[in-house]
């Protein structure tokens, strides 16, 4: 049972990774936005796995994406930072019954998980834009960036996590 | 002691996160200078090998299309070489040879981002090497920044650090060629002073002062410019000539004399006086 999470995991490591770098960096919406779907590898990720081991694949998922996109450590500061947070979004967004061991992300309402993606959508794209653009005088540029941006990755995860939810886990 | 073991075990995961952050921090920072990282780009093997195999794939969808640019292009240059008064031999002599072209084929492009990078398939193997320019059949791409033994990064000049010196045809006024990351076939041409007459629709082509470029590579026209009073100076807005967004074949600029020039440049530069 742990080595076929275990499994999974890496296949879906692989495979987002394969996908946003092959299909959705080349989406270009209105010239610019393409949708960072990646990010449900984190949303997907299960709860109950030790905390470095998450962190350090978050970091290397981010590391990847950055090398085939040429941005060097955006996408890799901005996946470690909602790594760290995850556990303080699901507190907010499940309550402390997150902690119990019977939880599961399927369990929840769909309102729940809503909140949960959509708050580590909007984070990982503030933390992005903060440090792709570095300074605070295109503060308002930012915040545009991570508005468009963040709309496009949520109705995209949300289709994607609807696609292939995760049924037993 | 034993507070700091016990202070490092609490909050091992916020320093692993803070580590981690420090790195991806630091790789960025680093790449604000000139330079992108040497090693982490994606002509290394693995990113590369990824782009070339669906590159495979994926060019033949627009083998047609491709071919109809190829055939363009033949056109126009048989059209010049026709029309060109010759004498009845062509002596190709080897020291008057400045510049080698190197034909390659672009596996990822990009023009959404701030700082584009494109990636090509030939590779220091072949003869590429970073400060090398890069264009189209229509016109300037970018500047070779990192190559690999298969592999080569172009910084596009849809890149925010890409400064290139360019000048308005038939005129001996120049400026630096930016882009002010609006959109993705417009760039700006900025320093032209405020005497030159500048008319929309002129052509806008490279300047001779760049050991990258050979001069007079169209880049694009005028769409429209504005005279910005505090710098006595123009900002005028090019529409290019190339489509950024779908760019398949391309040729790599050697110029032979670049060593020599840029060994005269530090030279003088060196030098005390």
């Amino acid at each position: 049972m742990i080595r076929n999470s275990y499994f999974i995991n890496v296949i879906r490591f692989v495979l987002l990774i394969l996908v946003q770098v092959l299909i959705f960096n080349k989406l270009n919406f209105f010239g610019y936005i393409n949708p960072m779907v990646y990010i449900l590898f984190l949303y997907w990720y299960p709860i109950k796995k030790k905390r470095p081991a998450f962190l350090l694949s978050s970091f290397l998922l981010g590391f990847m994406v950055d090398l085939f996109s040429d941005t060097l450590a955006l996408h890799a500061a901005a996946t470690v930072t909602i790594a760290y947070l995850r556990p303080t979004i699901m507190r907010f967004c499940f309550g402390v019954n997150y902690e119990f061991q019977s939880f599961k992300l399927t369990n929840t309402t769909s309102a729940q998980q809503f909140t949960f993606l959509a708050l580590l959508i909007t984070i990982h794209h503030l933390v992005f834009f903060t440090v792709e653009i570095f300074s605070f005088a295109n503060t308002l540029l930012i915040l545009k960036k991570t508005m468009f941006f963040s709309l496009a990755t949520l109705i995209l995860c949300l289709l994607l996590s609807s696609l292939f939810s995760v049924k037993k886990e | 002691m034993q507070q700091i073991i016990n202070f490092i075990l609490r909050y091992k995961n916020f320093l692993l996160y803070l580590v981690l952050l420090a790195i991806s921090l630091a790789l960025t920072i680093q790449s604000h200078s000139y330079h992108q990282s040497k090693f982490f780009n994606s002509s290394n093997w693995l990113t590369g090998n990824v782009y070339k195999t669906t590159s495979n794939i994926t060019t033949y969808f627009g083998l047609g299309e491709e071919n109809k640019k190829l055939v363009e292009e033949n056109k126009r240059l048989r059209t010049i070489l026709f029309n060109q008064k010759t004498k009845d031999t062509i002596t190709i002599d080897t020291t008057n040879i400045h510049y080698k072209v190197i034909a390659s084929q672009v596996i990822k492009n990009s023009y959404g981002l701030p700082r584009n990078y494109i990636t090509i398939n030939k590779g220091s193997k072949h003869g590429v090497e970073p400060d090398m320019g890069v264009i189209t059949d229509h016109g300037i791409l970018g500047i070779i920044e990192n190559t690999s033994k298969n592999f080569a990064t172009v910084q596009s000049i849809l890149n925010t650090r890409s400064r290139i010196n360019a000048k308005i045809k038939n005129t001996n006024h120049y400026g630096s060629l930016v882009w002010n990351q609006k959109d993705f076939n417009t760039v700006q041409l900025t320093d032209i002073e405020r005497l030159v007459p500048v008319k929309i629709g002129d052509t806008v082509v490279t300047g001779a002062s760049s050991s990258i470029f050979p001069e007079n590579i169209p880049i694009g026209t005028i769409k429209s410019f504005d005279l910005i009073n505090t710098q006595n100076a123009y900002s005028i807005d090019i529409k290019l000539f190339n489509d950024m967004s779908s760019i398949k074949s391309i040729y790599v600029i050697d110029n032979i004399q670049r060593e020599e020039i840029k060994q005269l440049e530090a030279k003088t530069y060196n030098d005390p006086q």
